[in-house]
């Protein structure tokens, strides 16, 4: 998902000629079963939600949200994100820094790091902290000792919900940082700027719609995520359930209006989400459009 | 954007710490259709503790599958009582992680398990496929819905009843296993047990983690003809979602399931939660609990509690018990179960 920026950028300033000469017939035959397909795939289940969690009238779809239980969930999704997104925003600007404006010895390595979260399985993201922190893990004795709570508890969502949204901004910052190149910097250098005001200064502003598109993307899986956070979570009503939690709890519970009316939250988040990247990603074509002129002009 | 504001995280994170500590609280770690039955018993409970003690306390609960919430508790969920779907998953939360002592199912009446229930058949309205008994679930066409023995309590109960049937039908008097002259004859019956159970779950197209999986699979998507159900379960199913589309069957024979429940002495000991989790278990056995057990649809321990016309709802039927035909959980779950077992060697998905 997030490769796309950097794939779509290459394409996107070209001028547009016709791919092929097939017939019409082809043309429109191709475009119908996209679109068929988006529809039955995309659209439909967008549409089964609503329906869904509206079936019993307005006055139940809002009574879903009233339930003590459903507000923690609420509660506890929005703090996870508000610490995952922040605190991924400063690595993922520091690693992306990092790599496009040093040369050292290991940075091939990180990159290739950065993107272990998307390789490896959220379950197993999950299973690993309970590995480490579980009470038969490598630290549960000693957490246990000095009463520390990390898995079953706030802290072990977070970490885990950390560990699944980590390359996200990283991985938005860096292809545009690297096309920018070092030259803006080095200017200011000259210039008797130093190392924070450069950042504050040059940097930052000619990143900010990357670094926008990128915390969009984190925090919709930071709020979204299921597998990671159900292995850690301990499933502990009011407490440790996520907005995705309970959904499933819901559902379970034969509840379908509320999980229905829940998981319409989610995906409003979705669609807020993808309205919000394509404005912000046209921001960021244009962006790299311009530091590619830059460069070819100098 | 959240960074200008630490005041609002400061605020959510000082909200939630002092909604935890406002008073003592009890962690049931229970398994998948229990739920309705706590959501009632845990109010009852609540309001029974604040009029003998005028201590107000909250019950938090945390459900799944069996197999799975054991394994949360060994890996530090903090639970107070386990009320879980079988003795095992209980054994192994002392075993693994030496939370609860060995003798923890002798300290509370009828082996800790203050209800009872069984396995059951829920077929669609009308029975289409005519299924009357374990036999008829081997007939053609039929597919069967039962979730994965590995991690669900539920469906580990659905496997022995189906093994324990096929043994009676064997032998014809189950007390032959326990006598060694008949060493053969059992043997024998075995294999035809085997057999049965093996061809049983060639007939299962989707093997949920949970009970509570299972039912929406047969219920809610429509998939299978005959779910192996826990009794409650069943009961619940065709309560909640309209007793003109589903039919329970009982089967001639099937198994006695007790779901037990035990204090985790480490850890009340550590929150200093003893009293109030051995007065929660208690009530469990008391009057009123008994009452709310048959009314959520578990056999009470004490049918003398119940109401009568709850107790009505309950149909005959021949129990075997799990110590008669398999001498015991430890011995039900090393040859069955665990890794290599015979549900390893004949579960082929």
């Amino acid at each position: 998902m997030a490769g796309t920026v950097s794939i779509n950028l290459a394409s996107g300033s070209r001028a547009q000629a016709p791919a092929t000469r097939d017939a019409p017939i082809v043309r429109w035959t191709l475009i119908a079963i996209a679109l068929g397909f988006l529809a039955l795939f995309l659209v439909l289940p967008l549409v089964v939600i609503f329906a869904e969690a509206f079936r019993e009238g307005i006055g139940a779809y809002f009574a879903s949200f009233n339930d003590p239980d459903a507000l923690a969930a609420i509660k506890l999704t929005l703090l996870t994100a508000a610490i995952a997104v922040p605190v991924n925003v400063v690595f993922g600007v520091c690693a992306a820094w990092a790599i496009t404006k040093f040369k050292f010895p290991g940075r091939s390595l990180l990159v290739t790091l950065i993107d272990l979260p998307f390789a490896v399985s959220p379950v197993v993201a999950g299973l690993i902290f309970v590995l480490v922190f579980g009470l038969q893990g490598w630290l549960g004795p000693w957490l246990a000792e000095h009463d520390i709570k990390v898995i079953f508890a706030v802290p072990g969502i977070v970490l885990a919900t950390l560990f699944i949204t980590f390359p996200f901004v990283a991985r938005e910052l860096i292809p545009l940082m690297e096309e920018q190149g070092t030259e803006e910097e080095q200017a200011a250098m000259t210039l008797g700027a130093r190392g924070w005001t450069i950042f504050r200064r040059v940097t930052l502003p000619n990143i900010r719609w990357a670094l926008l598109y990128g915390v969009i993307l984190c925090n919709a899986r930071a709020m979204g995520e299921f597998g990671a956070v159900s292995v850690v979570s301990g499933h502990i009503r009011g407490e440790t359930n996520t907005l995705p939690l309970h959904v499933e709890i819901l559902y379970n519970e034969y509840s379908f209006v509320a999980a229905f009316a829940t998981a319409s939250l989610l995906a409003v988040l979705a669609i807020v989400t993808l309205v919000l990247k394509s404005l912000v990603e046209y921001r960021v074509r244009r962006q790299i459009a311009r530091a590619a002129i830059g460069e070819e002009s100098s | 954007m959240f960074l200008r504001r630490p005041s609002i995280i400061l605020s959510i994170l000082a909200f939630a710490t002092v909604a935890l500590a406002q008073s003592r609280t009890l962690l049931n770690v229970s398994y998948d259709p229990t739920r309705e039955l706590y959501k009632d018993f845990n109010a009852a409970f609540v309001q029974h503790w604040y009029d003998t003690t005028g201590e107000r306390v909250r019950i938090r609960m945390s459900h799944g599958g069996a197999g799975k919430q054991a394994r949360s508790v060994i890996d530090g969920l903090e639970a107070d009582v386990v009320t879980l779907a079988l003795a095992y998953d209980i054994d192994a939360i002392g075993e693994k992680a030496g939370l609860l002592p060995e003798g923890w199912q002798s300290r509370l009446p009828n082996a800790s398990a203050p209800y009872t229930s069984t396995i059951v058949f829920l077929v669609r309205k009308g029975n289409p496929k005519g299924i009357r008994d374990w036999d008829d679930l081997l007939k053609p066409g039929i597919g069967i819905i039962t979730p994965n023995p590995k991690t669900s309590g539920g469906a580990r109960w659905n496997y022995l009843a189906a093994w324990g049937y096929a043994m009676q039908k064997e032998l014809g008097d189950l007390t032959k296993i326990s006598d060694p002259s008949k060493a053969d004859e059992v043997r024998a019956a075995e294999d035809k047990a085997r057999e049965f159970v093996t061809a049983l779950y060639r007939k299962v197209p989707v093997m949920d983690t949970g009970a509570r999986g299972s039912t929406t699979t047969f219920v809610q998507r429509g998939i299978g003809d005959v779910f192996l159900s826990w009794e409650n379960e069943a009961f619940l199913a065709v309560e909640e979602l309209g007793p003109d589309k589903f039919e329970i069957i009982v089967p001639s024979v099937s198994i006695l399931a007790q779901p037990p429940v035990t204090v985790v002495d480490k850890v009340v000991d550590k929150r200093g939660t003893r009293d109030l989790a051995e007065a929660y278990l208690e009530y469990l056995y008391s009057p009123i609990g008994q009452r709310l057990a048959a009314k959520h649809f578990y056999r009470p321990y004490q049918p003398e509690h119940a109401d009568p016309a709850d107790l009505k709802r309950f149909p005959e039927v021949s129990l075997f018990t799990i110590d008669q035909v398999f001498g015991g959980w430890q011995r039900a779950q090393a040859e069955h179960f665990n890794d290599g077992g015979v549900f390893d060697q004949i579960y082929r998905p």
